[in-house]
C-alpha cells in the first residue's frame, strides 16, 4: 500500500475526519425495509414541494458546478480530450457570465474531474496547481470482474499516478448472492489500497436492482470504510434515479445516526439536465442538510449536464435563451 | 440583497412565487359581487358576504348570502330541467361531461390559483392533487353517463338532489358531488361553504362555457342558513352532504320521514398504524402525507398515529425531524408545504382542542408558523386512548401518537372511535397488512400509503363517517335509485297487542299446549316482560306469543353481537347451512302452510308463500358466496380491491303482511352477507316466524346470527334504530313508523332502510334481488400499492 504524500493536496478533500468504517455489522442493515412504492412517491414529491427561482436558482446551478465530477469515461479518450476536460473544469462557464453573476472572483471550478486509470497523469498535470482533484476508476472498471489482487493492484498503481480519489466498482454477485462478509472484505481491502486516496464506492445500483439490496450494500460498504457511496458506474441499463438516490442517503443518515462518521453521495450517470442538478440538491437537503450540498460530501457525476447548467445561467444573466455552441466544449 | 455568494452560503431555497395576477383581474371584474348561478345564468349579488383569503385577510369577494326564496328558484329551475337531462341518450350527458373535464384541464392553474387564494391551501396541492383529480373525476363520470344504461340497467336517476359541500377541498368536493349526479342524470342544486365559494363560481362559468343546458347545474352561495333551506326544501329527492358529523345527524334527523335519499360523508378521525416491520421512513412521510396534507383539514386524515412501541423512539425521531422540513406560509409560494387554515373560526377551534390536550398530559412537539391564520406542524405524543385529542376530530395539523404492543392492540385501538372512514397500514408484510385491513372499521384502508384518491374507487365512511360512496361502480349507486315499489294502499298500523289473556284457542286440549318464546343467542328464552299477547286468526286468536320489550331487545343485540364467526365464514360455508335450512323448511312446509291457513291466508296462496320462501332460501344460499368485490381500475402499480363487507349488526322490523315469507326476504339476504340480525316478525303473526327457529336450530345455524324478538314493532324498532351498537336498520311498516326509525337512527348514524310495509309483494320479483344485497353490505376499499 502506498503512504505517499497526495501531490498538490487540492482544498476542496473533505474537511471532516475520514469514515473509520466499523466492523461488519448485518444488524444494521439485515431486514431493514425499503418499500419501493414509497420510496418513489417520496421521489416525485421532492420536485414538487421544491422550486428555486431567479437569483436562487443561479446560486444553486453555481453550487451544483462546485460539487459536479466533471467526467470522461470512453474508450477513445485521449490525452487532448482529457486536456479539453480539464480546462472546462477549471472554467466551467463562460467569464461573462461569471461577471454577470457576480462571481469572477469566486475561483469557480468543478469539484473533480474523473477519469480511467490511464488519463490519470494527463489529467494531474493539466490541473496542477488548480487545487482542483482528480478521481479515477479503477478496480476493473466497469463490472470489475478480475481477480482482486489486480484489482487492488490497480488502486494503488492508480494512486501512485497521483489521483486524490478512487471511485471502485464492487462484486455485484456478493450482493445477489447476499455474502456480506465478501464484499465487506473486498471493500476494506481496497479502502486500504487507497490509502489517503478517498475511496468511493460505485454500487451499480442498476444491476442489484432491489432497493433493500442497495440500502444493504451501502451500509456494507460504509462499514468497510468508503467515503463516498455513488450510484452508477454509467454503463448499467439504469443509472442514478431519485427513488435509488433517496434509499442510499437514507442508508448514510442511518449510518452517520449510528457511528458519528460522515459519508459523501455521489448520484452518476443519466442526469444531463440543470433540472436533474436541482432536484438531487433538494434530495440532499431535504434529506440530509446543508454539509451535503458540499463537494466534500456531495458530487454529481456528470459530463453533458454542466453544458445545460451553462446555458441556464446565461440565461438568467441575459434574459435570452442560449446557445450551446457558444460555450466552450467540455 | 441576496448575491449569489450569499445564497451559497445558506443555501436557501428562497420564494417562488405563482403568478396570480389573472385570477385577481377575474376578482376585480367581479367586484360588484357573485349572485347565485341559477337556469345557466348568474343572478343580480343580493345582499352578500366577504369571502377572504386565509392567509392574507385581504378581501377577494362580495358573494351572494342565498335566502329560502334563492334555494326555491334554484331547485324549481333544477326541476324543470331534470327531464329534459335524463331524457338525453347516455351518450349525450357524456359529452357534455368529457367537454367539463377537457376545459376544467384548460382553466387549471386558474382554478388552481383561486382555490389556493381562497382556501388557503397550498398551490402545490391545488396544483397537483385538487385540480387534476376534478378532472379526473368527470373523466371517469362522462364514461358512467356513456355506459350506464349497459352498466347499471334497471335503475334511474333520483331526480333533483340538493349538495351542501366543505371548504377543506372546496372544487374536488363539487366535484365529487356534481359528476355522479349529473352522469346519472340527475339536476343538482349545490351550496359550497360560505368560506370557500369562488371556485364553485368559476366551475359555474365553466358549465356555461361548455353550454351545459339550462337547470342542470345551479349554485347557490350562502352559510348554513342557506344550507337548512335545501335540506328542508320539499322539492328535493335526495341530499347530499359532505361536512361535519354533527351537521349530518341533523340533517339526517330532519330528513327523516320525507322520502329524500341520503348520502353523508362526515368526520373522522382515522388511524395510521405502523408495525415495527415498516419502512419507517416510508411511514414518517406518509404522516406528512396524511396530517400535514391541506393542514390536516382532512375528513380522512390519518391523525392517530399508532406505533409499535419496539420502534417507537426511531420513529418518533424520524418523525420530529421530517416535521422540522416543513415550510408553513403564503400558500401561492411553491415551496409552502403548509398554507393558511382556512378561518380564524377553524384556527380558534384548533388551539382551543390542542390547549385542552395539554392541559390533559399531552406533550406537544411543533414546527413553526408565520403569524396570522396559520397554525405550526404538531405532534403530540403521551395521548392517552380517553384524551380530548384522541377522540374529537381535531380538522388540523395535528397528529396524536400512542403506542401499541401487538397487532390485535393495534385493532383495537385503531377500531377505538366511533368514526369509521379511512385507515391506513404500514408493515412490510402482506399477510399482516390485509389482517388488519380486514379487521379495521373503515370505508377506505391504505395499505403503505395514504390519501390516495381516484375517481374509480368509492370513497365514504363506516359509523359515524356516515353512509354513501362517492367514486367508482358504488359511487354511481348513490345517484340511482332502484325503481321503488309503492303500495297501492299504505300499510296500516298493526293492533296494539294487548298482553292479557283472553279467548279459548282453538282445539284448546286436544293436544299439547305449545309456547312460542324468543330466540336469542341461538336459544329458546322467555320474554322480559313475562307477558304474552294473543295472535289473531281469521276467526279468533290462533295462539299466543311473548310480548317483547326494549330489555329484549338489548339481549338480542348482545347475542347477535356474539356470533362474530359468522362474518368470517367463508361464503361457501354460509351458503352451506341456507341450503340446510331450505332443505329443512321444506320438510316442514305444510306445517307452515297449515299456520299461515291459520292466520286467515287461502290454502294456494299459504303454500305460494311456503314455497316461495324455500326458493328464496336457495337463492340467498346460491348469492352467500357469489355476491363479491372487485378490483378497481385506479392507478398503476395499485390493487384496489372493493370488498363487500357485511354491516355486523342489523335490526329488521317486518311488515305485517305475508308473515313467513316477509321474515324469511328480508332476514336472509342480510344473513346470506354475513350479517346478524335482530328481527322483530310481523307483530300481527309473529308465529310464522317463531316457528321457524326449530327450524334455524336444526339447520347448523350459529347461536345469536338470527335472534327473533316478537310484541310491538314500533317500540322495539325504536330501541334497536336507537341502539349504537346496531349498525343497520331495516324497517317495513308505516309512514310514521318510518320517519320514527329515520330520526332515531341520527343517534349513530346507522343506515337505515325504511319502506312501507305494503309496498312489496314478497311474492313477486320485488321480494328479492341484489338490491337487497347491497343493502346489507357495504364497500371497503382497500389499496395495495405494489413494487420491489
Amino acid at each position: 500500500m502506498t503512504t505517499a504524500a497526495l501531490p498538490d493536496q487540492p482544498e476542496s478533500l473533505p474537511n471532516h475526519a475520514r469514515n473509520l468504517g466499523t466492523p461488519l455489522d448485518a444488524v444494521m442493515f439485515e431486514g431493514h425495509a425499503v418499500n419501493r412504492s414509497a420510496a418513489e412517491r417520496r421521489a416525485a414529491s421532492l420536485t414538487t414541494r421544491r422550486s428555486v427561482k431567479k437569483t436562487h436558482q443561479a446560486a444553486w446551478l453555481v453550487n451544483a458546478i462546485r460539487c459536479i465530477d466533471l467526467t470522461t469515461l470512453a474508450g477513445d479518450d485521449t490525452e487532448g480530450r482529457v486536456q479539453r476536460l480539464c480546462a472546462k473544469a477549471r472554467q466551467p462557464i463562460a467569464p461573462r457570465i461569471m461577471d454577470g453573476l457576480g462571481i469572477a472572483e469566486m475561483g469557480l471550478t468543478t469539484g473533480a474531474v474523473c477519469v480511467y486509470p490511464t488519463m490519470v497523469p494527463h489529467a494531474v498535470k493539466a490541473l496542477r496547481g488548480t487545487g482542483i482533484p482528480v478521481a479515477s476508476v479503477a478496480t476493473g472498471f466497469p463490472a470489475g470482474l478480475m481477480p482482486l489482487h489486480l484489482r487492488l493492484e490497480e488502486i494503488r498503481w492508480t494512486v501512485d499516478q497521483g489521483a486524490h480519489e478512487i471511485d471502485i466498482v464492487i462484486t455485484r454477485e456478493h450482493v445477489l448472492k447476499a455474502d456480506w462478509p465478501a464484499l465487506y472484505d473486498e471493500v476494506a481491502a481496497m479502502r486500504e489500497a487507497c490509502g489517503d486516496a478517498h475511496l468511493k464506492a460505485i454500487l451499480a445500483t442498476g444491476d442489484i436492482a432491489t432497493l433493500r439490496n442497495v440500502y444493504s450494500a451501502s451500509m456494507v460498504a460504509m462499514q468497510a470504510g468508503a467515503d463516498f457511496i455513488k450510484t452508477s458506474t454509467g454503463k448499467e441499463g439504469v443509472n442514478a434515479t431519485l427513488p435509488v438516490s433517496l434509499t442510499m442517503v437514507r442508508a448514510l443518515r442511518d449510518y452517520g445516526d449510528a457511528t458519528g462518521h460522515r459519508v459523501g453521495f455521489k448520484p452518476a450517470g443519466g442526469m444531463k439536465s440543470a433540472k436533474d442538478a436541482l432536484a438531487w440538491q433538494y434530495l440532499m437537503k431535504e434529506e440530509l442538510g446543508n454539509d451535503w450540498l458540499q463537494p466534500d460530501l456531495f458530487r454529481l457525476g456528470a459530463s453533458s449536464m454542466l453544458g445545460d447548467i451553462e446555458r441556464q445561467l446565461e440565461h438568467h444573466v441575459t434574459g435570452r435563451y442560449a446557445a450551446a455552441h457558444r460555450h466552450s466544449l467540455a | 440583497m441576496n448575491t449569489i455568494t450569499d445564497i451559497l452560503a445558506t443555501m436557501d431555497y428562497g420564494t417562488a412565487p405563482e403568478d396570480s395576477a389573472i385570477v385577481r383581474d377575474w376578482l376585480k371584474k367581479n367586484e360588484a359581487g357573485f349572485g347565485h348561478f341559477i337556469d345557466g345564468a348568474f343572478t343580480a349579488p343580493g345582499e352578500t358576504f366577504e369571502v377572504r383569503s386565509p392567509a392574507s385577510g385581504e378581501l377577494l369577494a362580495s358573494v351572494t348570502q342565498g335566502s329560502d326564496e334563492d334555494v326555491d328558484i334554484a331547485v324549481k329551475a333544477a326541476r324543470a330541467g331534470q327531464p329534459g337531462w335524463a331524457s338525453l341518450p347516455g351518450h349525450e350527458r357524456a359529452r357534455y361531461l368529457y367537454a367539463i373535464a377537457r376545459h376544467v384541464q384548460q382553466h387549471a392553474r386558474f382554478l388552481a390559483v383561486l382555490e389556493s387564494l381562497d382556501n388557503g391551501k397550498p398551490i402545490r396541492e391545488s396544483r397537483d392533487a385538487d385540480v387534476p383529480l376534478v378532472a379526473r373525476h368527470f373523466y371517469h363520470h362522462a364514461g358512467w353517463a356513456e355506459i350506464m344504461e349497459d352498466e347499471l340497467p334497471g335503475t334511474t336517476p333520483h331526480g333533483v338532489c340538493g349538495q351542501i359541500i366543505p371548504w377543506n377541498f372546496p372544487l374536488l368536493m363539487l366535484a365529487w358531488k356534481v359528476a355522479p349526479a349529473l352522469a346519472a342524470g340527475n339536476t343538482v342544486v349545490l351550496k359550497p361553504a360560505e368560506y370557500t365559494p369562488l371556485t364553485a363560481l368559476a366551475f359555474a362559468e365553466i358549465a356555461a362555457e361548455v353550454g351545459l343546458p339550462k337547470g342542470v347545474l345551479n349554485i347557490v352561495t350562502g352559510d348554513g342558513r342557506t344550507g337548512a333551506a335545501i335540506v328542508a326544501h320539499d322539492g328535493l329527492d335526495k341530499i347530499a352532504f359532505t361536512g361535519s358529523t354533527e351537521v349530518g345527524r341533523r340533517i339526517r334527523r330532519e330528513t327523516a320521514g320525507t322520502g329524500k335519499s341520503l348520502t353523508l360523508e362526515l368526520g373522522g378521525k382515522s388511524p395510521f398504524v405502523v408495525f415495527a416491520d415498516a419502512d419507517l421512513d416510508a411511514a414518517v412521510e406518509g404522516v406528512a402525507d396524511a396530517i400535514w396534507f391541506n393542514a390536516g383539514q382532512v375528513c380522512c386524515a390519518g391523525a392517530r398515529v399508532l406505533v409499535a412501541e419496539s420502534v417507537a423512539k426511531r420513529f418518533e425521531d424520524l418523525l420530529e425531524k421530517r416535521m422540522r422540513q416543513l415550510r408553513v406560509g403564503d400558500p401561492l409560494d411553491k415551496n409552502t408545504d403548509m398554507g393558511a387554515i382556512v378561518h380564524p373560526v377553524q384556527l380558534e377551534r384548533i388551539r382551543g382542542l390542542v390547549e385542552k390536550g395539554v392541559a390533559e398530559g399531552a406533550e406537544l412537539v411543533q414546527g413553526t408558523a408565520p403569524e396570522g391564520c396559520f397554525f405550526p406542524p404538531t405532534i403530540a405524543m403521551k395521548v392517552e386512548p380517553a384524551s380530548t385529542l384522541a377522540t374529537e376530530e381535531i380538522f388540523g395539523p395535528v397528529a396524536t401518537v400512542t403506542t401499541f404492543r401487538t397487532p390485535e392492540d393495534a385493532v383495537a385501538l385503531a377500531n377505538n372511535t366511533r368514526y369509521g372512514l379511512a385507515a391506513s397500514i404500514w408493515s412490510e408484510n402482506v399477510n399482516l397488512c390485509l389482517d388488519i385491513a380486514a379487521q379495521v372499521k373503515a370505508g377506505v384502508v391504505w395499505v403503505n400509503c395514504t390519501n390516495v384518491f381516484d375517481a374509480g374507487a368509492g370513497f365514504g365512511g363506516y359509523r359515524e363517517s356516515g353512509f354513501g360512496r362517492e367514486g367508482g361502480r358504488e359511487g354511481m349507486m348513490a345517484y340511482l335509485a332502484h325503481p321503488k315499489p309503492k303500495a297501492r294502499k299504505p300499510e296500516a298500523s298493526p293492533a296494539v297487542p294487548v298482553g292479557q289473556p283472553g279467548e279459548a284457542l282453538p282445539g284448546a286440549g286436544a293436544w299439547i299446549d305449545r309456547t312460542a318464546k324468543f330466540y336469542i343467542g341461538g336459544k329458546q328464552a322467555r320474554p322480559d316482560s313475562g307477558y304474552s299477547y294473543p295472535v289473531q286468526g281469521a276467526s279468533g286468536p290462533v295462539g299466543l306469543a311473548g310480548l317483547g320489550n326494549r330489555k329484549d331487545i338489548r339481549n338480542a343485540v348482545e347475542a347477535a353481537h356474539k356470533a362474530k364467526g359468522w362474518g368470517k365464514a367463508t361464503g361457501h360455508n354460509r351458503a352451506q347451512v341456507l341450503y340446510y335450512l331450505a332443505e329443512n323448511l321444506s320438510a316442514r312446509a305444510s306445517e307452515f302452510a297449515d299456520r299461515l291457513v291459520s292466520f286467515g291466508a287461502g290454502k294456494s296462496a299459504a303454500q305460494a308463500e311456503v314455497d316461495t320462501a324455500i326458493r328464496r332460501t336457495f337463492w340467498y344460499a346460491a348469492q352467500a358466496d357469489k355476491f363479491d368485490g372487485a378490483v378497481h381500475q385506479t392507478k398503476s402499480a395499485h390493487v384496489t380491491l372493493a370488498m363487500h363487507e357485511p354491516l355486523g349488526v342489523i335490526g329488521i322490523a317486518c311488515p305485517t303482511a305475508q308473515p313467513l315469507l316477509g321474515f324469511v326476504s328480508l332476514v336472509l339476504p342480510a344473513i346470506a352477507m354475513g350479517n346478524a340480525v335482530v328481527a322483530i316478525p310481523s307483530q300481527s303473526h309473529p308465529l310464522a316466524a317463531t316457528d321457524l327457529y326449530q327450524v334455524l336450530d336444526t339447520s347448523d345455524l350459529p347461536g345469536g346470527v338470527v335472534n327473533i324478538v316478537a310484541g310491538e314493532r314500533d317500540a322495539m324498532a325504536r330501541t334497536l334504530a336507537e341502539h349504537d351498537d346496531v349498525a343497520g336498520i331495516w324497517y317495513f311498516g308505516t309512514k310514521n313508523g318510518g320517519r320514527m326509525i329515520e330520526e332515531a337512527s341520527a343517534g349513530n348514524l346507522k343506515q337505515s332502510w325504511v319502506e312501507d310495509g305494503a309496498a312489496r309483494d314478497w311474492l313477486s320479483k320485488d321480494g328479492q334481488g341484489r338490491g337487497f344485497l347491497h343493502r346489507a353490505t357495504q364497500i371497503k376499499n382497500i389499496w395495495v400499492p405494489y413494487g420491489e
